[in-house]
């Protein structure tokens, strides 16, 4: 997959941190930081926030249309990053890259376009119990509006979908589309999602994925998936907040009506109606986050410099470690899959003390981690907790930050006097 | 170690003064904060507009529990004119401890629940 790109550097996590300069600073009064909470945003290196600035400082203009050099050099700039994110998920064209807010609304997007066209009364769309509201929350509105009908897929012990659940929604053949994540933002559960795509295709039904907790982790070939729609967010993947990305397979995005109307989205305007530009601008009404484009072209270069496999592997070993060190704390619970199909992301319950408290005495010792939800409502009611604590590990974590999260927890421990 | 978590803070969460329902009660409500799930009941039993007594069960993390614990104390024997003036600062100062904005939430359901069991309402006005 990624090999198409060959790495230019050496992984070395610890020399990595010097590129990120927020792992430099203090805080609560002097500690380093420890920063694991990348799957809910990741840190920037130095060389995107100065593309952002860079932008602003040096070829700011509208894109498009303006027949002056600032105009040309920012459009240029923000094609550019549109092929490199194109070249990073290997799309095969990078037309059928739409550049969005986030994840969240290119889902909507689909839901609102694809959805609204396409679903009918007595339709079903397919979801499971490991998504984000934002994979639910978007066909509830469009299933609730075109009359369709919602099933989710179950998960079993380990929080691996029941793909057999699958098997059975597609057999009523009243399937339009499989909505599913490649990798659960609570558990960190990688999906088989070649093996989804594959049944659902053979039913007729068209599959969105939603990559955000994977593009930033994981070699992803949306090729080699096989998927119809594939959704990111370029503010878990080193680039800026307010930029991400949905892929869509030519075919299906031609076919679609567009999503917002406005300037830079038509071919012609008249009082009476309008056509639609080509992809990608039929999608992208109004002026985009250019500089966030195009400091998430300079993220991806980063990645790609490292490569994919590369950044995967060192996850791999730090997730092996913090699993291995977790689990020697009396009274804690850990959540999701053993085995090769877990990304780097640990939740977990200690003891009955509130993943608030949990969260609260690590933010006093200098550690960030979440706690709550994770916008996984149905998920926590299935796994039977009001709330998980969640740490997450990005490329520039060290053993050291797992060796300051347990001792952190012995500290909870001791506060709360869990019992063995 | 924290300052979140001070001795009379866990002192409160893991004794809860006034713990308990009160049957029967003149008032009684009940809400909760979706997004972490901490939930707070507070029962009230008056006499001649005072609080004769007055009880909370609830679940969730240490900062919410421990501040309900704490709001029954200050506010048990005092008149319902009382609890109608208490503020949210008056709570915190009370719990003595730096209440980040994110915690905020945690550290005044209670305060909620109290003002609308003392104004008499049954639930939320739409």
């Amino acid at each position: 997959m990624s090999t198409r790109h060959s790495p230019t550097r050496q992984f070395d996590a610890r020399a990595l941190r010097q590129d990120f300069p927020i792992l430099q600073r203090l805080v609560r009064g002097g500690k380093p930081l420890v920063y694991l909470d990348s799957a809910a945003t990741s840190q920037k290196p130095a060389v995107v926030i100065e593309a952002l600035v860079d932008f602003y400082r040096s070829t700011n203009a509208n894109i498009h249309r303006g027949v002056y050099e600032l105009s040309e050099a920012a459009t240029l700039a923000y094609d550019q990053a549109r092929a490199k994110v194109a070249r990073l998920i290997n799309a095969p064209n990078p037309r059928e890259c739409i550049f969005v807010r986030n994840t969240t609304e290119a889902i909507n997007l689909v839901a609102q376009s694809w959805g609204r066209a396409n679903l009918a009364p007595g339709d079903i769309v397919v979801l499971s119990l490991l998504e984000h509201h934002s994979n639910i929350v978007p066909w509830q509105l469009v299933t609730r509006e075109r009359g369709a009908e919602l099933r989710y897929i179950d998960i079993d012990e380990d929080g691996r979908l029941r793909l057999e659940q699958l098997d059975d929604y597609l057999a009523t053949g009243r399937v339009k589309l499989v909505s599913v994540t490649h990798v659960s933002n609570a558990l960190g559960t990688i999906n088989p999602v070649a093996e989804i795509v594959e049944r659902a295709h053979a039913a007729g039904a068209v599959v969105l994925v939603d990559g955000a907790q994977s593009v930033p982790h994981l070699p992803v070939d949306v090729q080699a998936l096989g998927v119809d729609f594939y959704a990111f967010s370029g503010h878990k993947m080193l680039g800026p907040m307010g930029i991400g990305v949905l892929y869509g397979r030519r075919e299906l995005l031609e076919a679609m009506p567009p999503f917002l109307g406005g300037g830079d989205m038509i071919r012609t305007v008249t009082l009476e109606g309008s056509t639609w530009a080509d992809l990608p601008a039929k999608f992208e009404a109004g002026t985009p986050s250019v500089a966030d484009a195009v400091a998430l072209g300079v993220a991806v270069d980063y990645l790609q410099s490292l490569g994919m496999p590369a950044i995967r592997h060192h996850e791999q070993e730090l997730l092996r470690y913090a699993l291995a060190r977790l689990d020697e704390i009396p009274g804690i619970t850990l959540y999701g899959p053993v085995g090769e199909d877990r990304s780097g992301v640990v939740s977990f319950t200690l003891g009955d003390v509130h993943p608030h408290d949990i969260a609260g005495i690590l933010d006093s010792e200098g550690i960030a981690i979440r706690a709550g939800h994770h916008c996984a409502q149905p998920l926590m009611r299935r796994l039977g907790v009001v709330a998980t604590a969640r740490a997450s590990v990005y490329l520039y974590n060290t053993e050291e930050d797992i060796d300051r999260l347990v001792d952190g927890l012995l500290i909870v421990r001791q506060v709360f006097n869990v019992g063995d | 170690m924290s300052d979140l978590y001070r001795e009379h803070i866990l002192d409160h969460y893991r004794n809860p003064r006034n713990y308990g329902t009160l049957e029967p009660h003149d008032r009684s409500f009940e809400d909760s904060n979706p997004l972490c799930g901490d939930r707070i009941r507070i029962d009230l039993r008056l006499k001649d507009g005072t609080i004769e007594d007055i009880a909370f069960t609830g679940r969730g993390c240490a900062i919410s529990q421990a501040s309900a614990s704490i709001l029954t104390e200050m506010v048990k024997g005092q008149s319902l004119d009382f609890v109608k003036e208490l503020t949210a600062e008056d709570l915190l100062d009370e719990l003595g401890i730096p209440i980040s904005p994110a915690r905020r939430k945690c550290a005044l359901l209670s305060l909620k629940v109290l003002k609308a069991a003392a104004y008499g309402l049954s639930e939320w006005p739409e």
